[in-house]
C-alpha cells in the first residue's frame, strides 16, 4: 500500500467565542476577564486518505467539516494534533473567493490561478481551456462585477480544475451552477480520480458522495462518527440527520389497529434495482391489513429528496376525495404518478396510516423505501415517427 | 499508530510533505524568502490588482498619484513664501524628501490595513500572508517611481541638475528606506489584526512623525537649534538621528539636493545638515543595521501571528 497522501492525526480545534470580539486595546484591557466560551469545533479527528483516494466528508451544519478542510489547507492552525500532506494542494473553499469585482474575467483568472499556485506561463498555457470550460469566451474582457452568479461560479471552478493539483480539497461548491455545468464538474472530478489524484470533498449532497467517493467520513459535533464505504456512512448520516432534525425520530411507529402489510414501488420498466428515468410513471402500492375494524382510514405517502431530505411530493387518500369506509381485513391503495418530474438522484418514501378524524397514528414507516431516478437520455438517433399532414383551404 | 511510523521514513525523501501542527511556525528568513520568491506571481498580481482598482473608473488614473507631490509642492511653496523662509530650489529640496516620506507613510497605512482589507482572501485562500503587506509596499513603490519622474522633471526644468559624488548616497538611503519601511509595515500589519487601534494610532503618529522630520523645513535649522546642547553627555543633534526617517530623508536630501549651502544671489545659507558625506553614510549604515534587526523581529512576529489571521478576522 502506498503512503497516504493525507494523514490527519488526532486533530482538535478550539475556537474562543467572545460575546463581542475585543478588537481594540481598550476592550482588551477593560474586559480581560470577558466572558469567553470555548467551543471545540474538532476533537481528536484522525483518518488517512490514500494517494489517489477520494474521500467524502459529510456531516450536518456545524459538524466541523469546513474547519477541518481549512486546517488541512493551512488556513487555520489546529489546537492540537498533526496534519501531514504530500504533494501540491489546491483548496477550493469558495468559488471565486479570490475574485475582485473591478478586474476583468481574464485578469481574475490570472490572479486566482496564482493563488492556487500556477505561474504566469502555466496560466498562459491553461487559459484557453479555462475559458472554454467556463463557456465564457465572450465575457473575458468584462469586469467580473457585471457577471451573474452562475458565470462567477463557472469561472471559479474552471480555474480550480485547471490548476493541476495532486491533492484537491473541495468544499460544497458543486451545489451551485446549473445542472449541465454540475454534470460537467462531476465529470471533471471523475477524470481527476482516474488520473490518480487525491480528492477530499465536503458536501451535503449525499448522492454525490456515493457517486464519486471511494470512502466517506462522517463528522458529528466535531468527532468522527462513522467512517467506511460511502453507502454505509451515508446511511448512518441519514439516520443521524433525521435524529438531529427531529429528536423523536423512529423508523416505524403506531398503534397498529391497521398496519402496512406490503409496499411496492411499481415503475414502468418493471425491475426495481435499476434506476427509473425522469418522466417515467411511478405507482406506489400500499397493502393495508387491519388487526381490528377501522372506521376512518387515511393512507398517505411522502417522497423525500435523498440529498437534502426535503419532501418533494406527497398525497393522501382523503385529500384526493376518497373516503375509505369501515372495514376489517385487507385493502390495497395505489397512488399513480403519471410522470415523475424530479431530477436524477435517490428518493426516500414514507408511508403513513392515520385516522381521518383525529389524525391518530395507526402505523407509519419513515423513509423505509427508496428508489433512484436517472436523467432521461437525450434522443439523438433518427426515429420513425409518423407525421400527420393536413392541408386546408382558407 | 501504524501510519505514523510508515510516514517517518518517507518524510525526508519527500520534500513536498507539509506538516501542520499547533506550534506557531518558526521563521527561517532565508528559506521563507525563497518561498516568497517562488510565489512572487501572487505578489505581482496583487500589486497589479491594487493599482487597477485604485484607478478604476477614474478619468485621470495614474495622474492622480503624480498630482499629490505637485499639490504638496504648491502648498508648501506658498506657505514658505508667506512666512518668508523660502529655501533656494525649494521644489527639489521638498520633493527629494517628500517622496521618501510618501513611500514610507503610504506603505505603512495601507500595509497596516492590508490583512483586514483582504479578509476574504485570508479566510478562503491559503498563501504566504507576508504577500499582503508586501503588495502594499509594492503599490507605494510604483507611485514612488512615477513621482521620482516628477522630481527629475523639476530638476531638469529648473536647471538645478544632479550632483555626482552625492548621488552615490542614493542607493544606500533607498535601501535603508525600504528595509525600515518593510519592518514597520510588517509590525503594524501584524498588530492591527488584533488591535484595530493601530490604524488610528498610526494616523496620529504619522502626523507627528512628518513634522519632526526635516521634509518641509531645512535640516540645517534643526542643526542650528540643537547645536551645542547635550543630554546626559550625548549631543542632542546625534540623538535627533535616532529618528530613522530623519537619517533617511537627510540621506535623500544629500543625494538629490546635493549642495549643503547653495549660493543664491549673495551669501550661501546652509540648507542641509552640515556634515560630511561620510558621516551621513555612517548614520545611514547604522539605521540600516537597526532596521534589519527590526525587520527580523517584525517579520518573525508577523509570521507567528499570521497562522491565526483567518481566525481573528
Amino acid at each position: 500500500m502506498s503512503v497516504p497522501a493525507l494523514e490527519i492525526v488526532e486533530v482538535s480545534k478550539k475556537f474562543r467565542l467572545y460575546r463581542e470580539k475585543p478588537t481594540s486595546l481598550k476592550a482588551r484591557l477593560l474586559h480581560s476577564r470577558m466572558q469567553v466560551e470555548d467551543f471545540w469545533a474538532l476533537r481528536d479527528v484522525s483518518f488517512d486518505v490514500a494517494e489517489g483516494g477520494s474521500l467524502g466528508l459529510i456531516g450536518h451544519n456545524g459538524s466541523g467539516k469546513t474547519t477541518l478542510l481549512k486546517i488541512v489547507a493551512g488556513i487555520l492552525r489546529p489546537t492540537s494534533g498533526i496534519v501531514r500532506q504530500r504533494g501540491r494542494l489546491a483548496a477550493l473553499l469558495e468559488l471565486g473567493a479570490g475574485f475582485h469585482p473591478e478586474l476583468t474575467g481574464k485578469e481574475n483568472v490570472y490572479l486566482n490561478a496564482s493563488f492556487l499556485g500556477l505561474s504566469r506561463k502555466e496560466t498562459d498555457r491553461a487559459y484557453e481551456d479555462v475559458v472554454a470550460f467556463a463557456e465564457l469566451e465572450d465575457f473575458m474582457d468584462n469586469q467580473v462585477k457585471f457577471y451573474s452568479s452562475g458565470m462567477l461560479v463557472r469561472l471559479g471552478f474552471a480555474v480550480a480544475v485547471h490548476v493541476d493539483p495532486e491533492v484537491l480539497l473541495i468544499d460544497e461548491v458543486l451545489a451551485v451552477g446549473d445542472e449541465a455545468f454540475q454534470a460537467k464538474c462531476l465529470d471533471r472530478i471523475g477524470t481527476f480520480r482516474r488520473e490518480g489524484r487525491t480528492i477530499v470533498l465536503v458536501t451535503h449532497a449525499l448522492d454525490t458522495v456515493r457517486q464519486i467517493c471511494d470512502r466517506a467520513v462522517m463528522l458529528h459535533h466535531g468527532m468522527v462518527h462513522a467512517t467506511g464505504a460511502p453507502d454505509d456512512v451515508v446511511r448512518e448520516m441519514r439516520y443521524v440527520l433525521l435524529g438531529v432534525a427531529d429528536s423523536g425520530f423512529v423508523p416505524e411507529e403506531g398503534t397498529r389497529e391497521a398496519e402496512i402489510a406490503n409496499v411496492e414501488l411499481i415503475r414502468a420498466s418493471g425491475t426495481s434495482d435499476r434506476p427509473m428515468l425522469r418522466g417515467d410513471p411511478l405507482a406506489i402500492q400500499v397493502d393495508v391489513r387491519t388487526n381490528e375494524p377501522v372506521d376512518d382510514l387515511d393512507v398517505d405517502f411522502q417522497i423525500l429528496d435523498g440529498a437534502t431530505n426535503h419532501p418533494v411530493l406527497e398525497a393522501k387518500t382523503s385529500a384526493g376525495g376518497i373516503v375509505i369506509g369501515r372495514f376489517d381485513g385487507k385493502k390495497r391503495v395505489r397512488f399513480r404518478i403519471p410522470a415523475f418530474p424530479y431530477t436524477a438522484g435517490k428518493y426516500w418514501v414514507t408511508i403513513g396510516l392515520t385516522s381521518r378524524e383525529t389524525g391518530h397514528l395507526y402505523h407509519v414507516q419513515t423513509q423505509r423505501y427508496e428508489f433512484e431516478v436517472a436523467d432521461a437520455p437525450r434522443v439523438q438517433d433518427r426515429v420513425d415517427v409518423s407525421v400527420d399532414i393536413e392541408v386546408e383551404d382558407l | 499508530m501504524q501510519p505514523l511510523l510508515r510516514m517517518r521514513g518517507s518524510v525526508a525523501a519527500d520534500a513536498e510533505t507539509a506538516v501542520r501542527t499547533s506550534e506557531p511556525p518558526h521563521l527561517r528568513m532565508g528559506q521563507r524568502a525563497r518561498d516568497l520568491y517562488a510565489h512572487r506571481e501572487i505578489l505581482l498580481n496583487l500589486v497589479r490588482k491594487e493599482l487597477k482598482v485604485k484607478y478604476a473608473a477614474s478619468v485621470l488614473g495614474a495622474v492622480w498619484s503624480l498630482l499629490n507631490p505637485v499639490v504638496f509642492l504648491a502648498v508648501f511653496t506658498f506657505v514658505t513664501r508667506v512666512i518668508g523662509n523660502s529655501l533656494p530650489y525649494y521644489p527639489v529640496y521638498l520633493l527629494s524628501g517628500l517622496l521618501a516620506w510618501n513611500l514610507f507613510s503610504v506603505s505603512l497605512t495601507t500595509g497596516a490595513r492590508s490583512v483586514i482589507d483582504n479578509a476574504n482572501l485570508v479566510k478562503k485562500m491559503s498563501f504566504a500572508r507576508e504577500i499582503l503587506p508586501l503588495a502594499a509596499i509594492g503599490v507605494a513603490l510604483v507611485d514612488y517611481v512615477l513621482q521620482t519622474g516628477v522630481l527629475l522633471l523639476v530638476v531638469i526644468a529648473t536647471g538645478y541638475g544632479l550632483h555626482v559624488p552625492e548621488l552615490s548616497l542614493f542607493p544606500l538611503a533607498f535601501l535603508t528606506l525600504l528595509v525600515f519601511t518593510a519592518a514597520m509595515t510588517f509590525w503594524m500589519a501584524a498588530l492591527n489584526v488584533r488591535y484595530r487601534d493601530v490604524q488610528h494610532l498610526l494616523n496620529v503618529g504619522l502626523l507627528v512623525w512628518f513634522w519632526v522630520t526635516p521634509i518641509v523645513y531645512a535640516g540645517a535649522l534643526v542643526q542650528d537649534e540643537l547645536a551645542g546642547r547635550e543630554l546626559l553627555g550625548v549631543k542632542l543633534f546625534d540623538l535627533y538621528f535616532l529618528n530613522p526617517l530623519a537619517a533617511i530623508v537627510e540621506g535623500m536630501h544629500r543625494a538629490l539636493y546635493g549642495v549643503v549651502a547653495p549660493a543664491v544671489s549673495g551669501a550661501p545659507t546652509p540648507v542641509l545638515v552640515d556634515s560630511s558625506m561620510g558621516w551621513i553614510a555612517a548614520v545611514l549604515v547604522a539605521v540600516l543595521v537597526g532596521s534589519a534587526v527590526l525587520l527580523r523581529l517584525a517579520w518573525g512576529l508577523y509570521f507567528r501571528l499570521s497562522g491565526d489571521f483567518a481566525e481573528e478576522l
